[in-house]
Formats: C-alpha cells, sequence, structure tokens
C-alpha cells in the first residue's frame, strides 16, 4: 500500500498505445487519512505486555498485569470518498478506534494525519483543545449506534442539526434553518416533524436525523459505529441505503463499524479485520469475504455468511 | 492487451485441518486487443478462478497477469495495490458473473445507470442510454424501476450484462453470463458483445455452451486435467 507498484519504466519504448499521455502524473491517490500505530489500553501495562511480540494475538488482555489492550499498532489509510469496513467480533476494539478518532478517548500512542485540515502534517491527537474541537466539528461526523449519544432526545430535530451549526460559528437563524430542512429532507425525514423532538422518532428515523446531524457541516469524513445494529431488517436496509445514496451523491469518506458482514458487503470498498485490538487483514471488501488470508478472517467469514 | 505468465491459485484453508486447495496449476495465455479469448473445458478445472484472479477477487498465488491499462500502460494486476484495483474496476475492467449483487431498494435503471454517473456523465443522459439497453435486452419496461431484489435469475443477468456493458468496458470477464437466459436473449446478448468487440472490447470469457463460444470467440484456451504440469492448450 505504501507505494505504487507500476514498473512503467519496464516499458518505456512501448507506452500506452492509446493516447501518449503519461497518466502517472495525474494518477493521485493521497489519503484523507493516515492512521498509524495506534494503541489504546487499560491498565497500566507491564514488561510483557509492552513489548512487541510479548502478548499472544489471541487476547487482549494481559495474563500478568491483566492490562487491556484495546487497540494495539492499528494502521490504515482512508481514501477521500470511500468507505473502508472495520469488522470484528465484540471486544476487538472497533469502537475504541472510532472514538479515538473523534476524540471521544485518549489514544496512549499513534498518529494520525487529516489531509482536509490546514495543519496536514500534524499528529491530530497533539493538536490543542481548540483545535480538535475545530477538526470534530468541521471535519468529522459521528454516528452513534446509541442515538442517545449522539442527539439531545428532548430538542427538536432541527434544533439538533442547529447545535452542530452553531459548533461551526454559523449564527443566522435563517440559514440553519433552511440548512436543517436541506438536511432532513435528504435523509427523509418530512419537513412537517423537523421541529419534533428525536424522542418521538422510530429507531430508524434517529439514526437518519443522527446522520443528517453529523452531515450538517459538510464533513469529508463520518464515522459510523455499528449504526443499523438493534434495527429490524426492513430499517435497516434503508438506513444502509440511505448511507450508500450519501457516499455516492456527497463523496463523502466513511468508516463504517459493523460485526455484520453483510453490512460490510454491501457498502464497503475496502474491509479491514479486527482481533483483540489489532488489524488482522485488510483488503478489497470481495476479496475479503471470498478469499480470506488470514485463519481467524476465514472463521469469520465462514462462520458469519 | 493481456498477457498472463505463469498463473497459478491455491487456497490455504486453515480451518478444515489445514486444508490445500489448488484448483488452478500454472497458466499462461495472451489476449490480443479487441479480441475474445474463451476458456473451456471441464466443470472444476479453475476456468472461474482465472476470471477471478484477473478482477482480484481472489488473490493469486503466483505468476503475473500484465495488463495494458489505458491510466497507467503495463500494470501486473496480480501485484497492483487494490486502490489501483479498485481504480481500474471503476473504469476499465467490467466483470458478468452468473449472479447479480443486489442492493435493495435501487431500481434497476438506477444500479446501470451509476456505472455512468460514476464517471461523469449527468443522470439525465445515463438514463437515456441505460434505457435503450434495457430495451436490447428486452427487460420488460414495468420493472425498469423496479427494486430488482424481486427478479428472476434471468432478469437479474440481463441487468448484470447491461450494467457490464453500458460503460464500454477496456477489459470485459464473463462468467457464464447467459447460463439463465432463452434463445431469443442469448442471441441479442451475442450481438451486444460482437458489438462491443467491434468497439475495441478485450474480452476473456467462459460459456458451458460451446456452441455459443465458437460464435464469440476468436481463440479459446482449453484446460485439460490429464497435463499436469501445464493444463493448457492453446486451440
Ligand atoms: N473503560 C474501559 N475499561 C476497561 N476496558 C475497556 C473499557 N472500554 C473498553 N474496554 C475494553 O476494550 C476492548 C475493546 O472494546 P470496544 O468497545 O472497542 O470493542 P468493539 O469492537 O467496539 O466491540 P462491540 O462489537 O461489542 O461493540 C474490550 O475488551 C473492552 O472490554
Ligand atoms: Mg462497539
Ligand atoms: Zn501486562
Amino acid at each position: 500500500m505504501e507505494h505504487l507498484q507500476i514498473n512503467i519504466n519496464d516499458f518505456d519504448d512501448e507506452l500506452s498505445p492509446f493516447d501518449g499521455i503519461d497518466h502517472t502524473l495525474t494518477w493521485k491517490d493521497e489519503p484523507l487519512l493516515k492512521v498509524r500505530r495506534l494503541n489504546k489500553k487499560y491498565g497500566s501495562g507491564c514488561m510483557l505486555c509492552e513489548s512487541e511480540h510479548g502478548m499472544s494475538e489471541k487476547v487482549n488482555r494481559c495474563p500478568n498485569c491483566a492490562t487491556v489492550w484495546a487497540m494495539r499498532n492499528v494502521s490504515f489509510d482512508l481514501y477521500p470518498g470511500e468507505i473502508l469496513g472495520i469488522v470484528g467480533e465484540s471486544g476487538s476494539g472497533k469502537s475504541t478506534l472510532v472514538k479515538s478518532l473523534y476524540f471521544d478517548e485518549v489514544v496512549d500512542q499513534g498518529e494520525a494525519y487529516l489531509q482536509a485540515y490546514e495543519k496536514q502534517d500534524t499528529n491530530i491527537f497533539e493538536l490543542s483543545n481548540q483545535q480538535k474541537r475545530f477538526v470534530r466539528n468541521h471535519l468529522m461526523g459521528m454516528v452513534y449506534q446509541n442515538p442517545l449519544l449522539g442527539l439531545r432526545m428532548n430538542v427538536s430535530s432541527s434544533g439538533n442539526i442547529a447545535e452542530k451549526l452553531l459548533a461551526a460559528d454559523h449564527r443566522h437563524v435563517g440559514f440553519m434553518r433552511a440548512r436543517a430542512s436541506e438536511l432532513l429532507n435528504q435523509v427523509e425525514i418530512p419537513i412537517s416533524r423537523m421541529d419534533e423532538a428525536p424522542k418521538r422518532f422510530s429507531g430508524g428515523m434517529q439514526q437518519r436525523v443522527q446522520i443528517s446531524k453529523a452531515l450538517a457541516n459538510r464533513p469529508p469524513l463520518l464515522l459510523l459505529d455499528e449504526v443499523t445494529t438493534g434495527l429490524d431488517l426492513s430499517v435497516q436496509a434503508k438506513v444502509l441505503d440511505l448511507i450508500r445514496r450519501l457516499q455516492r451523491q456527497l463523496g463523502v469518506a466513511m468508516l463504517v463499524v459493523s460485526h455484520d458482514l453483510g453490512v460490510i458487503r454491501m457498502l464497503a470498498d475496502r474491509t479491514m479485520v479486527m482481533r483483540n485490538g489489532r488489524v488482522i487483514e485488510q483488503g478489497m471488501t470481495d476479496q475479503i469475504l471470498e478469499d480470506p488470508q488470514h485463519a481467524y478472517t476465514q472463521l469469520l467469514v465462514h462462520s458469519l455468511l | 492487451m493481456i498477457q498472463i505468465d505463469g498463473l497459478s491459485k491455491w487456497f490455504d484453508l486453515h480451518i478444515a485441518n489445514q486444508m490445500h486447495v489448488k484448483p488452478l496449476r500454472t497458466i499462461s495465455f495472451d489476449v490480443e486487443p479487441g479480441k475474445f479469448m474463451g476458456l473451456a473445458g471441464p466443470s472444476g478445472i479453475g476456468k472461474s478462478t482465472i476470471l477471478k484472479c484477473i478482477y482480484r477477487t481472489y488473490l493469486p498465488s503466483e505468476g503475473s497477469i500484465w495488463y495494458d491499462s489505458a491510466v497507467w500502460g503495463k500494470i501486473d494486476l496480480a501485484t497492483a495495490n487494490e486502490r489501483q484495483i479498485l481504480h481500474l474496476r471503476r473504469n476499465e475492467i467490467s466483470y458478468i458473473s452468473q449472479f447479480l449483487r443486489v442492493i435493495p431498494r435501487v431500481t434497476a435503471v438506477d444500479i446501470v445507470a451509476e456505472r455512468l454517473t460514476a464517471r461523469g456523465v449527468t443522470r439525465a443522459d445515463a438514463i437515456e442510454q441505460v434505457k435503450l439497453m434495457l430495451q436490447r435486452l428486452a427487460l420488460p419496461e414495468k420493472i425498469w424501476d423496479a427494486f430488482p431484489a424481486t427478479f428472476s435469475g434471468g432478469e437479474q443477468q440481463r441487468l448484470n450484462i447491461a450494467r457490464a456493458l453500458i460503460s464500454q468496458p477496456r477489459l470485459l470477464l464473463l462468467d457464464e453470463p447467459t447460463a439463465s437466459l432463452d434463445y431469443r436473449t442469448k442471441t441479442v446478448v451475442l450481438d451486444l458483445l460482437h458489438e462491443a468487440k467491434k468497439n475495441g472490447t478485450t474480452m476473456i470469457g467462459v460459456f458451458h455452451d460451446l456452441e455459443w463460444l465458437k460464435q464469440i470467440a476468436d481463440d479459446t484456451v482449453t484446460l485439460d486435467p490429464s497435463v499436469h504440469a501445464a493444463p493448457l492448450q492453446q486451440v
């Protein structure tokens, strides 16, 4: 993944016969988000588990000091406009990963770089609190499995969106209302209900309001943690559909966390498999599902498909 | 256009007592631009495996697949990175399998149109083209705006074909594209494939019906189980 494996120079007497243009120059493929060696532990750690190969991949709790390693050297790239699926069993560290990126959790070590941010070369975990708030409000959106975490249940849907717009320094009431109705319309919430509080909505509708709130400031990156878990199958299909459509229409890149391979199959261009806080395997989604390389992924695919 | 050199594929199944499955022994063949290469041989010999290796749904175990791309010139699909493969799938390489990966709640027209809009064609223009294509494939007009989840096997397959051909791919991989179609529709598909060929599309295809294969293929690779080292005969 680090470098392009094009050996165009091996064939330079035989340039592409079609237009003679060296397209290697126009092939720009810069990640939107680069994540490097993230670590998150609960506990103090010890000599055994702190050392690179000290702990078995089969556990996330140190047998010596009982520290839980929720993330262990997690690295990956996310490209503009793509959907990267993150799949793994319960406790594998998927939520920890997206929460860390959204600054809901504090990582112990590791780096992440956001190309959409003016400080592209600064590790976002080393930003000031004010800068982190800027990144959170302008450049990322988060959709939680539990709508209670993402929404104020007693505040109107339009008010929920306005809150996000205010955080990005919008003050004009007319603009905020117009934007709220545009966003709610995008997620198929009837405009007539924009002043209703989410607590009166069904689970599927709440998730849609959450998605529109996350998109309020047109971030280039959306983080979604098990957004369809717990919904009825038909409601699930609608929400997944919506996510797919938004990604096509808005070109927003997404990290989609799910333990459901069906969700991953439907949404993700590429997929990353996590286990015990580690990235076990990553690849194109169809390849991960049809030709998984790692023993664990093979088990996962065969037991869950 | 494509040079396959010493390609083989095996699966190491770590579950089920470390099974080692080798559906494809070493194979090599070339396909010239704008030609149709047929793949023939008994069931289970690895025809689909070859196609899936080229499309990179399978990771090739050995060998190289040199493909002459419009963007980069020659590139080895066996070792290209995922981002490159995804780019090629969006812009150059299409694959028609026997099954449609059905997406709930996207209409038939939109599933096909998506291939064009993803490349910047306006929605109106895309839909115009899609309708012409669906008409030719005799997909009943009343289901154009329906969700394909409920379509019959043959209807889904026609949609698959429309989806792959609409974008005039540079390389088209076909895995039994006409398996569940009636005689008349098969003929239409064959016409469309001939047209695609005229427009310069290079194709590699598996047809279980050799009579049909003969009508479109310029050349055929027959995989032979008895030839151990190189199960290959260029006919
Ligand atoms: N505050 C905490 N204290 C101790 N351990 C924690 C804490 N939060 C999370 N963990 C542990 O970190 C590991 C990763 O948890 P995480 O919530 O990221 O898993 P997940 O992959 O999202 O699982 P699920 O699919 O169940 O949501 C788990 O072993 C969990 O028990
Ligand atoms: Mg979780
Ligand atoms: Zn320890």
